[in-house]
C-alpha cells in the first residue's frame, strides 16, 4: 500500500504552549483514517495543519510524496468538511459547489461535469438552485461534502462533520460517508470525538490526547489491546471496569490483588517487558464479564446486585468487587434482580492491565 | 404573602411594582414621542408666529418653506453631506476593519487612535476643523509657506464647497464608530468561512467581495440606518464649523428648524420643518424595519 | 531563517530534504507594508487634529500670527488656558469656562443618575415582569428614538414651562432622562432578559419580591451593564448642545454651548490659542472617559449607536 499522506516529525506551538509535539503518522493510499481524542487533545488542530490552514512550527507534511509543507492549502489537493459547513450563504448550492472551480479559472462545461457528477453521487440534484439557509442539517452537509467531491481531491479531510446533527441524522450520515468512502476510494482523514464514529468508520483509528498519538491500530485491536489506561477508558460504552490493586507473584503466573479478592493472571500476554510486580490496574469490559453462567472461568466470584440499569436489549448490572464499583453487562431476559447473589466469572486473557504509576499497559 | 387568601386580587393591581416602575417610559412614549410628534405636525398647518395658535392654514407652511431658497439650500446641503458621508463611511469604515481584521500587531492601539474622536462632541470637532481648515493660519497657509504661493485650501470660506469642509469633519468623528460596528460584524463571521474559502483557492480580496459582505448584509443594513438617522439630525457640526456661513451656504435642516424656532419666532415654519425632517427618516426608517422585523416572520 | 537552513542540513530520523517547518514569511512583505503602512497613515491623520489643538493652545498668539500651525510651540506658555479656563468672555460674563464646566457637571451627575435608574428598573420590569402592554409601550419609544429631535423640542418647551422647569437646569435633566431612556431601557431589558431565567425563578420560590430581587440579585450581577450605560451617558451629555442651548439660560448653559460662544464670537480680536485651549477642555472629559475605559466604551457605543 502506497502512503498517501504522510506527517514527519511534526510539532506545533503557540507562544510557548505546545500544541502538536513530534507527531508521526503515514496513511496509506485510500484509508480511512480516525483521528479520535476528547477536545483540546489536537486532533483538529493536526488536521488543519494537513490541511494548510495552520503553519507548523517544525516538521514536514508530505501528501501523494509531494512535500506540501509550504504549499497554499489549494495546491495540497485536499477537499475538506467542516463542523459548521461553512456553506457560503449568500450563494445557491450550485455556486456553492463551483465557485472554486469558476475562480480558478476551469472552462464551463467541465464544471457543469464536475458538478453533475457529484450531485448525483450525493443525491442533491434537486437542491441545486436551493440556498443554504432552505437546507436541512442532513442536506447541507451532503453540500459541503459535494464541495470537496468536485474539487477531485486525493484525500478528505473531515472535521468532526457529523457533530452539529442530532443523533438519527448522524447515524444515517455515517452509513453514507462509509458508502461514499467505499465508491470512491479516497484516503479520508476524519476527525471527532466520537468513538461511535471511529469505530464504525474507520480503517485505523488514532487515538490522541495533549497532543501525542496514543494509539495507532485497527478499531478491534485498539478496543481489545489498549495500550493504556486512557485509551482503554476513551473506547467503549458503557466503559470498561477498572479496578485498582497490586500484582504479586502467584503459583505459576502472577496475581493481581484487589483487597480481598485475588484474581489469577494465568493466561495474560504480559508484553515485553514480562512479568512484573506492583500497584497496577486491572480493565476488564463489562460484556466480557459472564453472570451466572457456570463455572468455566479461570476467575469467578460471587457478589450482591446493587443497582440494575435496563438498556433495552442489555442491562447493565453494578456490584462491588474487592470494595471497587464493578459493571457487567448481561442479556435483558437474563437479568438479576437487585440484592441478588450472582456468581461473576471472567478470563484474564481478556482483560488489559496497567502500569499503576504511568498507566501504560503491562 | 400579607393579604389573606380571599380570592384573585384586582387585575389592575397585578404587578403593581412593575407597572410603577415603567410609568416615566409609559409618559414619554405616550406624551412626548407619539404627543409631541403629533402636536407639532398638527401645528405644522397652523400660522403660528410667536405662539403656537390653532389658526388652520392649510398647506401653506410647506408652500412657503420649499419656496424658501435658504430650505432648498439645506435640502441640497444635507443630501450632498448624507450621500458623500454614507459612501464614504461605509468604504472607510470597512476597509479600516478589515486592515485591523488580519491579526496584526497593536489592533487595540489602532482602534484607539481610529475611535477617539467619536468621543468627541460635534462642537469640538467643528471648532477643530474650523481651525485646520483656517485659510490665513491652517492648511493653506502652511503648504503657500512651503513656496507653492498660489495654493488654495479653502473650503470654509468657499459656498460651493464649504458642505465638503464639514463633510471632513464629520467623517474624522465617525467613521471610528462605523468601523467597530463592521468589525464586531467581521468578527462574527464564521471562522470556518475562511478556511473554506482557503481550501477552495478563493483570494481574500474575492472571499471579502463575494462571500464576506454579503453575509455582513444584515450589518451594513443597520450601518446604514444609523448613520442615516444620524445625518438627517446634523447640526452641532455646522453651527459650531461654520455657523451656517459663508453666507447661507452651509445651512442644513436642523439648523432651519432651529432658527425658525428659537430666532425668528416664525413657529409654524419651524414646524413645517420639522414635520419634513420626520418625513425623512421614515422613509429611511420603515422600510428598513420591514426588512429587518417583518422578514423574519418568512424565515 | 539561516539556522533552519543549518538544522536541514542534518535530517532528523524522517525529515527529507526540502520545505520543512513554518513556510517563511518576511516581516517587510507586500501585505504588510500595505496594511501597516495603510493604518499607520490613517492614524496619523486621525491624530493631527488633537495635535493641532494641544501645540496652538500651548503657543502665544505671536507666534500663531507668524508659524505653521503643525510646528511644535518655541515657547510653551499656559496663559491660554488660564484664561480659557477662568477669564474667556461669553456675552457679558467673564468668567471663563469654569462656570460651563461646573454647569455641565450639574447637568451631567444628576442626569446620569436618574436616567439609568429609571431605566433600569424599567429594563428589569420589561425583562422579568412582563404585563399586558408593555410591549406596545416599548415599541413606541424604541421606534421614538429614531424620530428627529426637532418634531419634539417645542412640545417640550411646552411641557417645561407649564410646570415651570423652562430654562432651569432641573428641565434640562428631565430632557436628557426623557431621551435617554429608549437606548437606555433597550440596553438594560436585553441584558437583563439573558440572565438565565432559572436564578429569577429560583428567587420568586425563596419569597423575594419585585425590589428583593433588583437589588438583591440583579443588582450585583450586572454591575458591566451599569457601566457601559454610565460611559454612554456621560459622553452623550456631556457632549449634548442642542438640548442645553434649548432648554438652559446663558447663565446655566453647559460647556458646548459656552464653548461655542467664546469660539464663534463676533467681537474682538481673536485669540486661537484660547480657542483651542478652551476646545481641549471641553473635550477633556470625554476623552479621559474614553481612555480609561477602553474596551466598554466600545461595547458602550456598539449599543449606543442604535441611538443614532
Amino acid at each position: 500500500m502506497n502512503t498517501s499522506v504522510s506527517v514527519k516529525d511534526l510539532s506545533l506551538a503557540f507562544g510557548t504552549v505546545s500544541v502538536l509535539q513530534d507527531m508521526n503518522l503515514d496513511i496509506g493510499d485510500g484509508e480511512f483514517l480516525v483521528l479520535l481524542g476528547p477536545s483540546g487533545c489536537g486532533k483538529s488542530t493536526l488536521l488543519n495543519c494537513i490541511a494548510g490552514l495552520i503553519d507548523v512550527s517544525s516538521g514536514q507534511i508530505f501528501i501523494n510524496g509531494r512535500n506540501v509543507t509550504w504549499e497554499e492549502p489549494k495546491d495540497r489537493g485536499i477537499g475538506m468538511v467542516f463542523q459548521s459547513y461553512a456553506l457560503y450563504p449568500q450563494m445557491t448550492v450550485e455556486k456553492n459547489l463551483s465557485f472554486g472551480l469558476r475562480v480558478a479559472g476551469m472552462p464551463k462545461p467541465q464544471i457543469a461535469e464536475r458538478v453533475t457528477r457529484a450531485s448525483e453521487i450525493l443525491q442533491i440534484g434537486a437542491l441545486l438552485q436551493r440556498k443554504p439557509a432552505a437546507l436541512s442539517g442532513g442536506q447541507r452537509q451532503r453540500v459541503a461534502i459535494g464541495r470537496a467531491l468536485v474539487r477531485d481531491a486525493e484525500v478528505f479531510l473531515f472535521d468532526e462533520p457529523l457533530s452539529n446533527l442530532d443523533a438519527k441524522l448522524r447515524s444515517e450520515l455515517r452509513v453514507e460517508i462509509k458508502r461514499l468512502h467505499q465508491k470512491l476510494g479516497n484516503t479520508m482523514i476524519y476527525v471527532t470525538h466520537d468513538q461511535i464514529e471511529a469505530m464504525t468508520l474507520a480503517d485505523r483509528i488514532a487515538v490522541m490526547k495533549g497532543g501525542v498519538i496514543q494509539q495507532l491500530d485497527a478499531p478491534q485491536q485498539i478496543y481489545n489491546r489498549p495500550v493504556n489506561r486512557f485509551v482503554a477508558g476513551f473506547l467503549g460504552s458503557p466503559g470498561m471496569n477498572f479496578l485498582e490493586g497490586q500484582v504479586e507473584a502467584g503459583g505459576d503466573a502472577p496475581d493481581f490483588v484487589a483487597r480481598n479478592v485475588r484474581i489469577p493472571l494465568k493466561g495474560y500476554g504480559f508484553g515485553i517487558k514480562g512479568a512484573y510486580t506492583g500497584p497496577a490496574t486491572l480493565g476488564i469490559r463489562p460484556e466480557h464479564i459472564g453472570v451466572n453462567t457456570g463455572s468455566g472461568w479461570p476467575f469467578s466470584a460471587a457478589v450482591e446486585v446493587e443497582v440494575v440499569e435496563p438498556m433495552g436489549s442489555d442491562t447493565l448490572v453494578w456490584a462491588r468487587l474487592g470494595g471497587q464499583n464493578i459493571t457487567m453487562l448481561v442479556s435483558s431476559e437474563r437479568s438479576p434482580r437487585v440484592g441478588e447473589m450472582v456468581t461473576i466469572g471472567f478470563d484474564p486473557m481478556r482483560a488489559s492491565l496497567f502500569d499503576g504509576a504511568n498507566g501504560d499497559r503491562l | 404573602m400579607s393579604t389573606a387568601p380571599t380570592g384573585r386580587p384586582n387585575r389592575l393591581f397585578r404587578n403593581l411594582n412593575a407597572k410603577v416602575a415603567s410609568i416615566p417610559m409609559i409618559l414619554t412614549a405616550v406624551v412626548i414621542f407619539v404627543g409631541g410628534t403629533a402636536w407639532t405636525v398638527v401645528y405644522s398647518f397652523t400660522n403660528s408666529r410667536l405662539l403656537p395658535r390653532l389658526n388652520f392654514v392649510g398647506l401653506e407652511q410647506y408652500e412657503r418653506l420649499w419656496a424658501a431658497p435658504r430650505w432648498q439650500i439645506a435640502v441640497e446641503n444635507l443630501l450632498i453631506y448624507g450621500i458623500l458621508s454614507l459612501i464614504f463611511s461605509l468604504v472607510i469604515g470597512f476597509v479600516l476593519a478589515a486592515l485591523l481584521d488580519q491579526k496584526i500587531r497593536f489592533e487595540n492601539t489602532f482602534r484607539s487612535i481610529l475611535l477617539y474622536p467619536f468621543a468627541l462632541s460635534f462642537i469640538v470637532t467643528g471648532l477643530v476643523w474650523q481651525w485646520i481648515l483656517n485659510p490665513d493660519f491652517g492648511v493653506q497657509n502652511v503648504v503657500r509657506s512651503l513656496g507653492w504661493e498660489s495654493f488654495v485650501f479653502d473650503p470654509l470660506y468657499n459656498p460651493s464647497l464649504v458642505i465638503y469642509g464639514i463633510l471632513i469633519a464629520g467623517l474624522w468623528q465617525g467613521t471610528g464608530l462605523i468601523m467597530c460596528l463592521m468589525l464586531a460584524g467581521l468578527r462574527g463571521i464564521d471562522e470556518d468561512i475562511w478556511k473554506a474559502a482557503r481550501v477552495d483557492g478563493i483570494p481574500m480580496w474575492k472571499t471579502y467581495l463575494f462571500i464576506v459582505i454579503p453575509m455582513m448584509r444584515p450589518v451594513f443594513v443597520t450601518t446604514l440606518v444609523i448613520l442615516a438617522s444620524g445625518i438627517v439630525r446634523v447640526y452641532d457640526l455646522v453651527v459650531a464649523q461654520t455657523s451656517g456661513g459663508p453666507g447661507i451656504s452651509s445651512e442644513v435642516p436642523a439648523k432651519y428648524v432651529y432658527d425658525y424656532m428659537f430666532l425668528a419666532q416664525n413657529l409654524g415654519q419651524g414646524f413645517a420643518a420639522s414635520s419634513m425632517m420626520l418625513l425623512t427618516v421614515i422613509v429611511i426608517v420603515v422600510p428598513w424595519a420591514y426588512l429587518e422585523f417583518g422578514g423574519r416572520r418568512r424565515a | 531563517m539561516h539556522d533552519r537552513v543549518a538544522l536541514s542540513a542534518i535530517p532528523a530520523a524522517r525529515i527529507e530534504a526540502g520545505p520543512q517547518g513554518p513556510k517563511p514569511r518576511h516581516a517587510f512583505s507586500r501585505r504588510n507594508i500595505f496594511i501597516y503602512g495603510t493604518l499607520i497613515v490613517v492614524s496619523l491623520y486621525y491624530l493631527l487634529p488633537l495635535y493641532v489643538m494641544v501645540v496652538t493652545s500651548l503657543k502665544g498668539m505671536p507666534e500663531i500670527r507668524l508659524g505653521n500651525i503643525f510646528a511644535p510651540p518655541m515657547e510653551i506658555t499656559f496663559e491660554p488656558w488660564a484664561k480659557a479656563w477662568a477669564t474667556a468672555c461669553t456675552g457679558l460674563n467673564c468668567d471663563g469656562l469654569s462656570r460651563g464646566f461646573w454647569n455641565s457637571v450639574r447637568i451631567t451627575v444628576p442626569s446620569v443618575i436618574i436616567s439609568i435608574v429609571i431605566a433600569s428598573v424599567n429594563g428589569y420590569a420589561l425583562a422579568n415582569w412582563r404585563f399586558k402592554g408593555a410591549d406596545v409601550f416599548f415599541t413606541i419609544l424604541i421606534v421614538g428614538a429614531f424620530i428627529p429631535y426637532q418634531v419634539m423640542i417645542y412640545p417640550i418647551v411646552i411641557v417645561l414651562r407649564e410646570i415651570g422647569l423652562y430654562g432651569s437646569l432641573s428641565g434640562l435633566v428631565i430632557v436628557h432622562s426623557i431621551f435617554g431612556m429608549p437606548i437606555l431601557t433597550l440596553l438594560f431589558r436585553n441584558y437583563f432578559a439573558s440572565m438565565p431565567e432559572e436564578l429569577f425563578k429560583a428567587a420568586r420560590v425563596d419569597g423575594a419580591g419585585f425590589w428583593g430581587i433588583y437589588f438583591r440579585i440583579m443588582l450585583p450581577m450586572s454591575l458591566p451593564i451599569f457601566v457601559v450605560a454610565i460611559i454612554l451617558q456621560i459622553t452623550g451629555i456631556w457632549n449634548d448642545f442642542l438640548f442645553g442651548v434649548i432648554y438652559t439660560r446663558p447663565e446655566s448653559y453647559p460647556m458646548t454651548v459656552q464653548l461655542n460662544n467664546i469660539v464663534n464670537s463676533m467681537q474682538g480680536v481673536k485669540e486661537y490659542n484660547v480657542n483651542m485651549a478652551a476646545t481641549i477642555l471641553t473635550g477633556l472629559v470625554p476623552l479621559f472617559v474614553y481612555f480609561v475605559s477602553g474596551k466598554l466604551f466600545v461595547r458602550g457605543i456598539a449599543a449606543g449607536a442604535v441611538k443614532g
